[in-house]
């Protein structure tokens, strides 16, 4: 086997960067001329393991256990590296999320394999995996390389298409048993308050609408308007620290340097002057669209359309013109 | 109870952009250096939690003797103790490298009940050295962590913010704790902590104090390396700005021009 995936999945839900992150080693695979393998783990999960079947791998490792209900990074790494032993993939990859991240971390350093961390391309040179990550806050790209193997590294939400599912598609499920942390279940989950339903997360979200101090004079009204855009394209909510600072809105809708790495199709600020700060976190966006009162702020030197106006008679109207488009 | 912060000293955000791929790699940082902001919330959390469960906070980093200054900011803002970590062997260390130095400095410095680290470092951005940390020392890893609820009878119990929501966890001790913005708000350095961070005598540990191998660390151990390090491209366009009569038909021509660039 080539490459090994680890599919992120959460009550029987894969998260959608896990097919993302799929898509690019099926593709990988194909160049190296390796076989491309999945790991799926959890406790009713048999259906996820199909759906990697789908979306590319040849083989899927499925470790289905009680004791893997809930995610904890100690028995999740055990079982991992149980399967990277056997089966000596040459690259493992991780979608980069809060529990990928934790977890490609401890399987790496178990390992003493060399890991990137977030990134945002993965390419083969001379059949090797090179990984691409920003650093210094998105102002500059390496190229990670790895010294043995396997070479590790994680990926982040949206930097490679979603692929496209092919039922038809024929794979091997391989039950594999899990394995019990050396150090015994340290770790246990006593609740979990789930978000919302329907919320759009803002780190899958394809579209992103964002409002900032620009809202000041009634922000209440501000982010209602704001949220009325987002959710007639089907979009995420999100907001600038200041706002947030202000008490506008919460911490978790917030893009940046110290909030969430954005990247979506469209991103939407409204009322934010494009702070390095803020850009750090949404300037890989594919189109930007800024509404800002004052023709001078920065924002508007990294958008692709610049609206100057006041948001509260840009944003409704916006609505208004999406509503008849989109039906 | 003992706690341990360890901090980086990281270029301040505002001047990021203007950090060239040479300094980056040479490490040569020409832009005003500070306490990364993400671990101003760990120091913060490390003071909290002596006030609630009283014992000792040492603060640590694994840098040049220029870092002193962000274990001076910490010392500055109430935390009593501080360690460098400094030697030519360090040099080029990747994360479990800074890990492995950092295990055996916490180790050095006595028991531990609680370790605590920033999200991140605005410069390296990976958020490795904690977990890293946690299997250097055979302690539980807990990440992203908005509140430490309680720590009583060997055990903490947090809560960490998920994708999905809000958990609740209790782990083990000792536990290296990787702290989000939400978990506090930090406090500045105070007058007189200033004036005492001025005076206070930072020690120094080396390779040799640490017991450590100079294989286990440094650029000859890095198993990550950095290559081809560069500015991103920049965005492409110019800027086009929309300015029709009315704002319904300003709001009609973006509508156009977003569907025609398909993103809608
Ligand atoms: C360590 C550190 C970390 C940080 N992390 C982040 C981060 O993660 N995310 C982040 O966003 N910031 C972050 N910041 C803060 C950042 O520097 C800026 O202060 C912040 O982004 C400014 O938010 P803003 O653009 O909403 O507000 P402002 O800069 O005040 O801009 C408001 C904008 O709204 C416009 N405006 C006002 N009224 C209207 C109206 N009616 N219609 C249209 N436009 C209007 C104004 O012209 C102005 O351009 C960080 C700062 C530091 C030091
Ligand atoms: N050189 C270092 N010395 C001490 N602590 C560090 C060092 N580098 C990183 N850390 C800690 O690890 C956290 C995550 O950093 P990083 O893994 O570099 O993103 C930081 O917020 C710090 O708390």
């Amino acid at each position: 086997m080539s490459i090994l995936v680890y599919v992120e999945q959460f009550e029987g839900k894969a998260a959608p960067v896990s097919w993302e992150v799929l898509g690019k080693a099926r593709e990988l695979a194909n160049q190296m001329g390796g076989k491309l393998a999945a790991a799926v783990l959890g406790s009713g999960v048999e259906a996820v393991a199909k759906e990697a079947i789908s979306f590319g791998a040849d083989t899927v490792y499925l470790v289905d256990d009680p004791s893997l209900a809930a995610f904890r990074v100690d028995p999740y790494a055990a079982t991992v590296e149980a399967l990277i032993k056997a089966h000596s993939p040459k690259v493992v990859l991780f979608p980069a999320t809060a529990r990928g991240r934790d977890l490609s971390a401890v399987v790496a350093c178990d390992l003493n394999a060399g890991l990137a961390a977030d990134c945002s391309d993965l390419t083969l040179v001379n059949g090797e995996l090179a990984a691409v990550r920003p650093v210094f806050s998105g102002n500059l790209l390496t190229t990670i390389r790895f010294v043995g193997s396997p070479a590790m590294a994680s990926v982040r939400p949206r930097s490679f298409p979603a692929p496209a599912a092919d039922p038809a598609r024929t794979g091997e499920v391989v039950r594999s048993a899990a394995v019990a942390p050396a150090g015994g279940y340290r770790e246990e989950v006593k609740g979990f308050e789930k978000t919302a339903a329907g919320e759009v997360s803002l780190t899958d979200a394809k579209i992103i609408v964002s409002g900032g101090r620009g809202v000041a004079k009634d922000p209440a009204l501000g982010f209602k308007l704001i949220k009325e855009l987002a959710d007639t394209l089907g979009g995420a909510m999100g907001a600038s620290r200041a706002a947030v600072d202000a008490g506008y809105i919460p911490y978790k809708h917030q893009v940046g340097q110290t909030g969430k790495t954005v990247r979506p199709d469209l991103y939407i600020a409204c009322g934010i002057s494009g702070a390095i700060q803020h850009l750090a976190g949404m300037g890989s966006s594919k189109i930007i669209v800024a509404i800002n009162k004052d023709p001078e702020a920065p924002i508007f030197s990294v958008a692709n359309y610049g609206i100057v106006g006041d948001l509260f008679e840009v944003v409704p109207a916006l609505t208004a013109e999406f509503k008849k488009r989109l039906g | 109870m003992n706690f341990v912060v360890c901090v980086k000293q990281t270029p301040d955000t505002a001047e990021l952009p203007k950090i060239s791929a040479a300094e980056a790699v040479s490490g040569d940082i020409k832009a005003t250096l500070v306490l990364n902001p993400w671990d101003e919330f760990a120091v913060e959390e490390a003071l909290l939690l002596q006030d609630r469960f009283g014992g000792d906070v040492t603060v640590m980093t694994v840098g040049p003797q220029r870092a002193t200054e962000a274990l001076k900011d910490a010392i500055a803002r109430g935390v009593q103790k501080a360690v460098l970590l400094d030697d030519p062997a360090f040099a080029g260390s990747d994360a479990w490298g800074t890990a492995a130095i950092l295990a055996a400095a916490i180790r050095k410095n006595g028991p531990v009940d609680v370790v605590l680290t920033g999200k991140m470092s605005v410069d390296g951005n990976s958020g490795l050295v904690a977990p890293g940390l946690a299997r250097k020392l055979g302690a539980t890893l807990l990440t992203q962590v908005v509140k430490i609820v309680d720590i009583s009878g060997g055990r903490i119990t947090v809560e960490r913010q998920l994708e999905e929501g809000r958990e609740t966890v209790t782990a083990t001790l000792p536990a290296v704790v990787s702290v989000s913005k939400e978990i506090n708000e930090p406090r500045y350095p105070s007058f007189m902590g200033i004036r005492k961070a001025a005076k206070a005598v930072i020690p120094t540990w080396k390779l040799s104090d640490l017991g450590l191998s100079p294989s286990e660390v440094g650029a000859a151990a890095a198993k990550a390396q950095w290559t081809d390090v560069r500015k991103p491209p920049a965005r492409a366009s110019q800027v086009v700005m929309i300015k029709e009569a009315t704002v319904e038909a300003t709001a009609a021509k973006l509508a156009d021009l977003l569907m025609a660039e398909k993103v809608i």
